[in-house]
């Protein structure tokens, strides 16, 4: 171990704390995604590790370096602020990208194609 | 002691995030479709990003976080290729 040991208590409890519940979350998403039985309902358990799984570990490891070195470090935020925003992006990608494959194979159960609204483009945009 | 709250925190947060690529691994190999992959591919470079970060913490360098940043940006730009190729049928039309 290099340095933790001259972390202060508080800092170490707090760094702990947000670890194993980032690590918690993302674990909870990825067992939902072994779980649950439809592709529509396990597109959304990753999203769980994605957001506050992510968050709360880089906020530890920020915290982390940040008190040992007693200096700002966050450049953690780079990673937070890029999965953060691109993990609805691909999801949606995927989602549409399925919905296509469905509709196409004519699976029962799933929305129907959209009416054009004028404004809207729904499903009828990717066909 | 606060080395020893620090070491078994990062211990167990890397068995949970092992134990959560596990579950994604089981879901790339066993889901029954292209679309189950994809997603479990996608949640598997997340989990992988996270425990090379919590690594990070463990040796107290910071060589890892680049490692976690390339993972996700190549890991956006992948799983953007996939779902574009299971769409159409390829990735650059």
């Amino acid at each position: 171990m290099s340095g933790a040991e001259n972390l202060p208590v508080w800092a170490a409890i707090l760094v702990a704390v947000f670890l194993v519940a980032g690590a918690l979350l993302t674990f909870v998403g990825a067992l939902g995604l072994v779980r649950f039985r439809t592709f529509y309902e396990r597109i959304h358990l990753p999203t769980l590790g994605t957001s506050f799984g992510t968050l709360f570990i880089l906020v530890a490891s920020s915290l982390f370096f940040s008190v040992l070195e007693q200096r700002f470090v966050i450049h953690e935020i780079l990673i937070g602020c890029f999965v953060i925003v691109t993990t609805p992006v691909t999801l949606i990608l995927i989602a549409r990208a399925a919905l296509y494959r469905d509709r196409s194979e004519g699976t029962t159960g799933i929305p129907r194609f959209e009416r054009d609204d004028g404004d809207e483009d729904g499903g009828t945009a990717n066909r | 002691m606060s080395g020893a709250i620090v070491d078994w925190a990062v211990l167990i947060a890397q068995i949970l995030l092992i134990a959560a690529m596990a579950c994604c691994a089981y879901r790339l190999i066993r889901g029954p479709r292209a679309q189950d992959r994809v997603v479990a591919l996608d949640a598997l470079y997340v989990s992988g990003m996270l425990l090379l970060v919590a690594f990070g913490v463990r040796t107290g360098s910071q060589i890892y976080f680049e490692a976690a940043l390339v993972i996700a940006l190549l890991g956006f730009v992948s799983t953007a290729a996939l779902a574009k190729f299971i769409m159409r049928g390829e990735v650059i039309e």
